[in-house]
């Protein structure tokens, strides 16, 4: 019945503790993490590095139509956030009580991303609040 | 050798609904607050749940002393409400919290007890030298049906405990439990809401077993309630534990800094914990502290604590009790109810 | 390297086809181009499909096969190859079918593009489309295709100044050309208030600012220009044919605000096609949302980075202004059968470049381009035409 375990688990160490990599040779990071530096490729020394999860928000959008499985959630905010370290990712910013604006400092939070219906798996990960929340 | 807290971490989500609110939809008295002496509660966010809250508090639990995760050889979660009844919530902590995998785990359910019993299984790994650190946890987003009584109090919100035998925040003296089986509460399998027994609830289930572990430690290890500067009661309502106190002797200063229902509800598994934690929060080395929590079904685990000079150390490195009763935000009963997914679509 | 024409063009109606299925569509404009090329059956070398998601929207995969068969070529066994590259499906079937004649190895070949989107709920046809983006690092955490638009025109807006009636004058611009060609899935005129009360989707965009769904097919057949004019009397001659792609996230893209596959594929093109931008007469872009429309213009090089949302505004690429795009329609408002679109674009300037755009004819159109997006950019083709 349920198809996608492997995938989800895959990425558990992403999703749940942002464990992206870095390449010693031009130090670059990388979030998700990619085993070959787009830089050096075959030349680069790659290493695992968890990010702190701060960041600030690039740029972002209020969802109000989503697909079936976040519907229940509309309206939600989804940013484009730039991690401290660099490396830029998409990932939806709650509970904020002052909404959401380019360059605001944000924190990740552990939350439920989604689930497989009622009978299957539910994905935990990380979002985003305001820092000083 | 001497083992108990090392360090701690609380998690309060920022929803609140008022009881004025609940009472207003169902047409009682919008001053029932006062009756039970719970004026609003904490209500979890639509991506939120048990696990997520436990691994919110175990997070800040390891932060707040700056430990290594990987120290972690054990991890119990008590819950009610436990998103899955076949896979650990142990599991998920473990990945979130970054241990290394050499570690156990399994959850556990007691009713409004699991954390403190997850507290106790934590010590006697750790006394008994089979591991560094042991995480125990208390957390639920506990469920009351629309319209019951229950509804006023049944809150969200989580504690967890990292238990050790050096370099502690706190010792866990000794402790001393009374369990019996009176059905006072209880929830059956595949049920989305738990039964109760009313009035039951009180004297035969709630204050016989509180008072009976509370004395049971009291004789045990030979003190009085005047030998201790804090205590905190299982809190299901904000009577209870006021009522149970003074029963055993203990006056409303020892317990009003872990006395947090009014503001947060029953957390359930992190009742006592959160109460707990909010006392840590102000106590100062060489204070004792006694605890004693209750689960439905029954059972009660009396604790007594003495607060050691490390508790200054690590108490600003993770946010306070206080600090998540400030964030509150308030629902009305619409949005409440679909935060809860109490709402058939 | 020899040069590539076309010489037959064929497009169905664009729409909510409850009667028709994907392989009558497929099926109705192969018929109609090579109707309109005056060759038979047996003259076709290849072909080139582009069809982004026959699994996810009708379960059917192997949809090379399927469609040399329904349109009944089963017993001639001619190579046919479908193509995905997202919503820029066709424009890369087209550059496959381009590269079969350029090299010599096909003289006769179909491009053809085809997608049946209305066979299941919008909820699922919204989720098929979301595997544009990335699955894993936008979708599962929340993204939708229309946000990741969005998130591009909101820092568009705070970098640039755009507005929301800028946007809101694309879509406006583009239903005024869709009014005038018989085969779009709108004809309607709007207004910029229409576009700015409808319902918002994604914040800033609202459902006037985002293409529909739709179900459509178009082809085009391809021959050597050295024997073009056997079948044809104004052979169009493709003279720049580029791709380009780029990181699949949106996130992980250089500049937000700028389609660097874009930039790169026009490059390649006009480089090959030697001419400038501000020798274009006439331009189909990729507007999936009106955002789209103006990055396209600033990514071309018909306006400034940045200007984009101006010239908009100021009808410089509305019919009878400056440089006319998406004569058609656009995806706004001709309908964006995603596997189709970049067929049909190429379609809509042969026609314009024959004389042959009815209403919406752009006078003395000589030179013509067409731009094909997939998802937020991982993919760009660029085609020049001329006549």
């Amino acid at each position: 019945m349920t198809t996608h375990s492997p995938r989800f688990w895959r990425c558990i160490p992403q999703r749940y503790r942002l464990t992206g990599t870095h390449c010693t040779m031009c130090n670059e990071y990388y979030f998700p993490p990619r085993t070959i530096c787009p830089n050096c490729r075959r030349d680069a020394k790659m290493e695992e590095h968890k990010f702190k999860g701060t960041g600030t928000v690039v740029t972002y959008t209020i969802i109000h139509n989503a697909t079936e499985d976040f519907e229940r959630q509309t309206p939600y905010n989804l940013a484009i956030i730039e991690l401290d370290e660099g490396p830029r990712l998409t990932g939806q910013v709650v509970s904020s009580k002052s909404g959401i604006k380019i360059g605001m400092r944000v924190r990740p939070v552990f939350r439920i991303l989604g689930k497989e219906g009622e009978r299957g798996i539910i994905y935990y990960g990380t979002k985003f609040v305001p820092i000083e929340d | 050798m001497p083992s108990g807290i090392v360090s701690y971490g609380v998690y309060i989500p920022r929803f609140r609904i008022r009881a004025s609110e609940i009472a207003r939809i169902w047409g009682e008295s919008e001053d029932i607050g006062r009756s039970l002496n719970v004026f609003e509660k904490a209500v979890p966010d639509m991506d939120e749940d048990a696990v997520t809250i436990a691994v919110e508090a175990a997070r800040h639990a390891v932060d707040r002393a700056g430990l290594d995760p990987c120290r972690i050889g054990a991890i119990y979660s008590g819950s009610e409400s436990h998103p899955y009844a076949v896979k650990s919530t142990g599991t998920i902590v473990g990945e979130a919290i970054c241990t290394s995998p050499a570690f156990t785990a399994a959850d556990f359910e007691f009713a409004c007890k699991a954390g403190t019993a997850a507290i106790q299984a934590c010590l006697g790994l750790v006394s008994s030298g089979l591991i560094d650190l042991g995480l125990a946890i208390g957390s639920d987003v506990s469920q009351g049906a629309p319209g019951d009584a229950l509804e006023y109090t049944a809150a969200a919100g989580g504690a967890a405990y990292v238990i050790g035998s050096r370099d502690l925040a706190a010792e866990i003296e000794s402790f001393y439990s009374f369990t019996t089986d009176t059905p006072d509460f209880w929830r059956r399998e595949g049920m989305p809401y738990p039964e109760h027994g009313g009035r039951f609830t009180g004297e035969p289930a709630y204050f016989k077993h509180v008072t009976s572990a509370a004395k049971g430690l009291m004789n045990k290890i030979s003190v009085t309630p005047e030998d201790y500067d804090y205590a905190v009661f299982h809190q299901p309502n904000g009577k209870f534990p006021v009522r149970v106190a003074r029963k055993l002797g203990f006056t409303k200063e020892q317990i009003e800094p872990g006395l947090v229902v009014p503001h947060i509800g029953n957390t359930y598994s992190g009742s006592c914990l959160i109460g707990l934690a909010a006392t840590l929060d102000v106590a100062r080395p060489g204070d004792r502290i006694f605890v004693t929590s209750f689960g439905s079904g029954a059972g009660s685990d009396a604790f007594s604590i003495k607060v050691c000079d490390k508790i200054e150390e690590i108490r600003e490195g993770a946010p306070s009790v206080r600090d998540y009763i400030a964030k509150a935000q308030y629902l009305d009963y619409a949005v409440y109810a679909k935060h809860k997914g109490k709402l058939r679509l | 390297m020899r040069s590539v024409s076309i010489i037959g063009v064929g497009c169905t109606k664009f729409g909510e086809r409850w009667d028709s299925s994907l392989r009558d569509m497929a099926l109705e404009a192969g018929v109609l181009a090579i109707s309109d090329a005056g060759i038979a059956g047996e003259d076709i070398g290849a072909m080139y499909v582009g069809n982004m998601s026959g699994g996810r929207f009708i379960d059917q995969e192997h949809i090379g096969a399927l469609i040399a068969d329904c349109v009944g070529l089963s017993r001639l066994h001619i190579p046919s190859t479908r193509v995905e590259a997202a919503c820029a499906s066709g424009g890369l079937a087209l550059r496959q079918a381009i590269l079969a004649v350029a090299s010599g190895y096909q003289d006769i070949v179909i491009a053809a593009g085809v997608e049946k989107m209305t066979d299941v709920s919008s909820g699922t046809a919204a989720d098929a489309l979301s595997a544009a983006a990335d699955r894993e690092w936008e979708t599962f955490f929340g993204a939708t295709f229309p946000a990741l638009y969005a998130m591009i025109a909101r820092l568009h807006m705070r970098k640039f100044g755009t507005t929301q009636e800028q946007l809101a004058e694309v879509a406006v611009k583009n239903h005024h050309h869709g009014y005038l060609n018989p085969l779009a899935q709108y004809h309607m005129e709007l207004k910029v208030e229409d576009v700015l009360k409808s319902p918002m989707v994604a914040d800033p965009l609202h459902i006037m600012d985002c293409s529909p769904i739709t179900d459509g097919a178009a082809a085009l057949v391809l021959a050597p220009t050295e024997v073009a004019r056997k079948y044809c009397d104004t052979p169009i001659k493709i003279i720049g044919t580029a791709q380009a792609s780029d990181t699949l996230a949106l996130h992980d893209r250089r500049e937000i605000t700028t389609l660097d596959a874009t930039v790169h594929a026009a490059r390649a093109a006009f480089s090959q096609a030697r001419i400038e931008p501000s020798q274009i007469d006439v331009a189909e872009v990729h507007d999936c949302f009106t955002i789209g429309e103006i990055l396209a213009i600033e990514d071309l090089g018909f306006v400034e980075k940045g200007q984009g949302g101006k010239a908009a505004e100021d009808g410089v690429t509305c019919l009878g202004g400056k440089m006319p795009v998406n004569t058609s329609g656009g995806l706004k408002a001709c309908g964006h059968p995603v596997g189709a679109t970049g067929i049909k674009q190429a379609c809509e300037i042969a026609l314009q470049l024959r004389g042959q755009a009815g209403k919406r004819q752009v006078d003395e159109a000589e030179i013509g381009l067409a731009h094909n997006v997939g998802g937020s950019g991982g993919t760009a083709l660029v085609h020049i035409f001329s006549r």
